[in-house]
């Protein structure tokens, strides 16, 4: 049975599960700006549990346009992990892949897609291979999966996954960017049960 | 005309001119009833099927079968009639092509099937449908007309 309780977050599971956002993301803007010969920065993750009413919005306007990466988190834990994007990012990482200039702006082509999938697939797994070493637990994601849409729409996929335990949502949220042409999110929505098995797996008394 | 904003799990009533809204709806459903004598209309944003199925369903506006129930109560008590509601519904798509049939990734096929089973519990027809496929909605209801309005990325703004 889950003891790791919404409601009781305290502040040291919150340094907790911010230290993963940290090196999580870490990995992972390493792995991007490798890839793309480029320099990202990030952010101080933040640990939010916010309301159904909050998270739409929670990284942009609900009805922004924007590509959502969507892996399904499996093995000895699970949960979901998401990679988002404003478009203009994406239309400059997909420019950058494909060797465009970088102001080319027309429609996403099937095999921007799939270049825009396999950027998620690298930057989430080097996401979560950190986890993974971080935890000495087993860590695996399925394909990944892209949706061009609403912010709202993209992230009532994670909210329904939350609503089946209760009325909020935590997630570990990491802003990354350049100075210019880059803005994007990781967001990991471990499941109610992981969060027991993460905390403890860090040597957290629950 | 003011316009009334529905969050994620949420539900409101208005009545005419006004026009009452929720945005980016992905799996979850908006589900707009009307009467279209006194033009009062309601709109509900639920996020799961079935409220039995949870251990965790104090918030009735969460779910299918409590949210319609509440909606129809709080419009009977604004002076909307039972019998002359009628129902409109959006949404329920599968916004990521998750292979299986894991519980996340039919959420938007069950979410429509438990909105209309519970419209047809309580006798309330539905006049019109959008549902399914693979893309998010807006949805906007027009209580002077009683007009449901879907708006999608990409998409021209369907009237239904």
């Amino acid at each position: 049975m889950a003891k790791f309780d919404l409601n009781q977050v305290n502040d040291m599971y919150v340094d907790v599960l911010r230290e993963i956002g940290n090196i999580g993301a870490g990995n992972a803007t390493t792995a991007i700006s490798n890839m793309l010969n480029l320099k990202v920065n990030m952010d101080v993750p933040k640990v939010e549990l916010l309301t159904f009413q909050e998270l739409p919005a929670a990284i942009s306007a609900e009805e922004e346009t924007i590509a959502g990466i969507y892996l399904e988190v499996e093995s000895d834990i699970s949960g979901s992990m998401m990679f988002l994007l404003k478009m203009d990012s994406a239309h400059y990482l997909v420019n950058r892949l494909m060797g465009r200039p970088d102001d080319y702006n027309e429609e996403f082509n099937e095999i921007d897609l799939s270049a825009l999938k396999e950027i998620g697939n690298i930057i989430s797994g080097s996401y979560l291979s950190a986890l993974s070493t971080m935890t000495n637990m087993c860590i695996t994601s399925s394909v990944p999966y892209l949706a061009i849409d609403m912010a709202g729409a993209i992230l009532s996929v994670p909210a329904i996954q939350f609503g089946q335990f209760g009325d909020n949502a935590l997630l570990i949220e990491t802003e990354f960017g350049d100075d210019v042409k880059i803005q994007g999110f990781f967001i990991l929505l471990p499941d109610i049960d992981s969060y027991d098995k993460i905390l403890t797996s860090l040597g957290i008394q629950i | 005309m003011a316009t009334i904003k529905v969050g994620m799990a949420d539900l409101n009533i208005c009545k005419s001119p006004d026009m009452i809204t929720t945005l980016g709806l992905g799996s979850c459903i908006g589900i707009a009833l009307y009467d279209p004598v006194t033009k009062i209309g309601g709109l509900a944003h639920i996020m799961l099927p079935d409220s039995t199925q949870m251990r965790n369903n104090t918030n009735i506006a969460k779910f299918a079968d409590t949210g319609i129930e509440e909606l129809v109560k709080r419009m009977i008590a604004a002076g909307a009639s039972k019998s002359r509601l009628v129902a409109k519904i959006a949404g329920g798509a599968k916004m990521f092509e998750v292979s299986g049939l894991s519980a996340i990734g039919n959420v938007g096929e069950r979410n429509a099937l438990a909105s209309k089973a519970k419209l047809k519990q309580m006798g309330i027809p539905l006049k019109a449908e959008d549902t399914g496929l693979n893309y998010g909605r807006t949805v906007e209801l027009y209580t002077e007309t009683g007009e449901f309005r879907i708006k999608s990325v990409g998409k021209t703004v369907k009237t239904i």
